[in-house]
């Protein structure tokens, strides 16, 4: 058995269904050993996305994604995928070909030092120089990505080392030796009847949702908790859909571009429980308010969020999915909030932002956003792209029991049409909308090929205004409308791209029935592209 | 304020530059950083001396602990642990100053190491505070190179009680 198939077995034995990546000489000794097996490939267009692919894959089916690229530039490509995967805390493992073990270190062809350079986006990364290592590493790499505060973990194995012979037989291990990587999984108990305690003494608790809700996989128990208990919930954006967003507890996403309403109730309460949130500066830009007049619990993983951005009264250290239970289990004294639950209804009431009419011709995003969400399928899978179209997705999408996924931590433009091809791999049945702006859909639009290479049914809403959007925005304010690198000249015809690839087009404007059309849209067979004709003026806010 | 982090490490390649990196990355100083084996030759021991505010200190042993490679970190204050660097000096002398540069390295505990007709090498290992004392007796001298190690510190036996 030489090192190529051995990966392969070790991927088999990780139950790896579906490898995304692209080609190269330095990583085909695996590309040709792929073929001996059941693992479905997916070449995509260009290695960032394929990064992205395995993100989508992983939010999705809750495993680890995996994706593969050859050495030099593949590697370094594949970069921007592996650092939005490491800030938004998703299982990755990128497999990456490298140089001839004897000529690393002497800048051959195609060589990067890919371990060196994603340093600092990954859990933990490995160049493998002893075939025999190769079971034991995989075995490591998998557990490292998935356990803990998830993340990408890259594997670099130089091209003799793929195809050396193994000269210990093959064996799979099964369990794990690491003395210097033992995530807590269970919270400390004496902190969690703390936590139960100050929940009953609470007369205004709230609890703010992240992402790590998502990657434990405790949103039933979130949700379960909160209702027993009349405790109001907010999220984060990474945290959007941990509780259905028409839930009569739901008081919408914080930040500076969530809902003043939920910032203020989160700044009044008297107990603020953070659960799987970073604490980082979209979500909470003034901690100082969060922390002052309250007992704030912060619930996270990873030891060191807690602290790093706002020091809370109560620390509790664990995944999420255990604490939740332990606190079900443990809280035998269902707590009434129901006056303080009406307060928020009451602000939210109040508070609502009433947007200014949209020009002429074009779509209200607000309308459009809506009418999408209330036509979709109620478990579908929405992603959103990054810009405008992400600040209108957020605050006018209704996840009900579906996904919402967004790059919400790097902020990656182009994330959301090959994530939504990940998803959509993961989970075939789903509908899977990307809402998406013409400015990254110039930037993942290659991808529409990959789509249609292995029939991956997705719908792409393009917010279409010419402009980089949010940035523009953010000139109109900062530099009063002193535009500059914002203005989208030269568009390609969108209709001739989705007759290009063979996929269904439609579009809308201020005049079109938005309903009719987008229902038209989502039940057409086959993949399609609708662009939404927006005010280039329009503002988030 | 100052802390001392010392850092049981695996000993594999590339785990200076992790443990290095993570401090530029994080914006966190590094005073010193010294690494060295154990008695496990797979496992190394780095002394890491840095300054910062409370949050910082936190932080660093935090992320500290969640570098796979790092097995343990113990982060204590110079009090209480015993601290040494080694400094090798060399200086130019000449017939008017030698008697004293002689008279500093007896007061310092210093010891002249190498020689020639008009330059010595000194060595001296000590606390850094004490160092830069020797350094500052030196001033009058011509310095011609100086090598330091930074700091190694364990703690005192009784922190082990």
């Amino acid at each position: 058995m030489i090192g190529a198939e051995a990966i392969v077995k070790c991927l088999e034995n990780e139950n790896t269904e579906v490898i995304f990546g692209y080609s190269g000489v330095a990583i085909d000794p695996f590309w040709n050993k792929i073929l001996d097996t059941n693992i479905k490939t997916v070449l995509i267009r260009t290695e960032q996305n394929a990064a992205h692919c395995a993100s989508g894959f992983a939010r999705i089916s809750g495993k680890v994604g995996v994706c593969a690229v050859t050495s030099g530039p593949g590697a370094t490509n594949l970069i921007t995928g592996i650092a939005t995967a490491y800030a938004d805390s998703i299982p990755l493992i990128a497999i990456t070909g490298q140089v001839n073990s004897d000529m690393i270190g002497s800048d051959v062809f195609q060589e990067a030092d890919i371990t060196g350079a994603v340093e600092s986006f990954v859990k933990y990364s490995y160049l493998i120089r002893n075939v025999n290592d190769i079971p034991r590493i995989f075995k490591e790499a998998f557990y490292i990505a998935n356990t803990g505060r998830k993340g990408p973990v890259l594997i670099d194995i130089p091209f003799d080392v793929q195809c050396a012979v193994l000269t210990e037989k093959f064996s799979y291990p099964e369990t794990i030796s690491m003395r210097s990587y033992k995530p807590t999984v269970n919270g400390n108990i004496v902190q969690i009847r703390k936590v139960i305690k100050e929940v009953e003494k609470a007369e205004r608790p709230i609890i703010c949702v992240g992402g790590g809700v998502h990657l434990s996989g405790a949103t039933n128990e979130l949700v379960k908790f909160a209702e027993l208990n009349d405790v109001p919930v907010v999220s984060t954006m990474m945290g959007i859909g941990a509780m259905p967003s028409d839930h009569p507890l739901f008081f919408g996403m914080v930040g500076n571009n969530g809902k003043a309403y939920a910032n203020r109730a989160m700044n009044e309460s008297d107990l603020l429980l953070m659960v799987g949130a970073r604490v980082a500066d979209r979500a909470v830009n003034r901690p100082d308010l969060i922390t002052e007049n309250k007992v704030m619990v912060h619930i996270d993983v990873d030891p060191a969020e807690i602290g790093k951005n706002v020091g809370p009264t109560i620390p509790l250290v664990g995944d999420i999915k255990h604490i939740f239970n332990d606190f079900l289990q443990l809280d035998d004294h269902p707590d009434d909030h129901r006056k303080w639950v009406e307060t928020l209804k009451g602000y939210k009431e109040e508070m609502k932002t009433i947007r200014e009419p949209v020009a002429d011709g074009y779509v209200d995003p607000e309308n459009y956003i809506r009418t999408l969400s209330k036509v979709m399928k109620d478990d579908a899978i929405y992603v959103a792209d990054v810009g405008q179209n992400q600040i209108w997705s957020c605050a006018y999408h209704i996840v009900k029991n579906g996904r919402f996924l967004t790059s919400g931590g790097m902020g990656t433009m182009g994330y959301s049409i090959p994530a939504a091809i990940g998803g959509k791999i993961a989970d075939p049945d789903k509908q899977v909308v990307a809402v998406i702006g013409d400015g990254a859909f110039q930037m993942c639009m290659m991808e529409l090929a990959t789509m249609r290479q292995y029939g991956v049914n997705i719908k792409i809403v393009i917010m279409k205004n010419g402009y980089l959007g949010m940035v523009r925005e953010h000139q109109h304010k900062a530099y009063n409308d002193r535009y500059s690198m914002v203005e989208l000249k030269g568009d390609p015809d969108i209709s001739l791209i989705a007759k290009a690839y063979g996929m269904a087009y439609y579009c809308v404007d201020g005049n079109s029935d938005i309903e009719e059309e987008t229902i038209k849209f989502l039940s057409d067979d086959r993949s399609g592209i609708m662009v939404v004709m927006v005010d280039p003026m329009a503002l988030t806010r | 304020m100052k802390r001392i982090y010392s850092v049981l490490v695996e000993n594999r390649a590339g785990v200076l530059s992790k443990v290095a990196g993570l401090f530029s990355r994080r914006n966190f100083n590094i005073d010193s950083l010294v690494v060295g084996e154990t008695a496990d030759k797979a496992v190394s021991c780095m002394t890491i001396v840095s300054t910062g505010d409370e949050r910082t200190i936190e932080q660093i042993e935090k992320q500290l602990n969640k570098k796979i490679d790092v097995i343990k970190v113990k982060t204590f204050k110079e009090s209480m642990s015993i601290n040494r660097e080694l400094m090798l000096i060399k200086v130019k002398y000449n017939k008017e100053n030698r008697r004293d540069i002689m008279e500093n390295c007896t007061i310092m505990n210093a010891q002249i190491v190498d020689m020639s007709k008009n330059m010595m090498l000194i060595q001296i290992c000590d606390t850094s505070e004490r160092i830069e004392l020797f350094i500052e007796m030196l001033k009058s001298v011509s310095i011609v190179e100086i090598a330091r190690t930074g700091t190694v510190a364990l703690t005192k036996c009784r922190e082990n009680q």
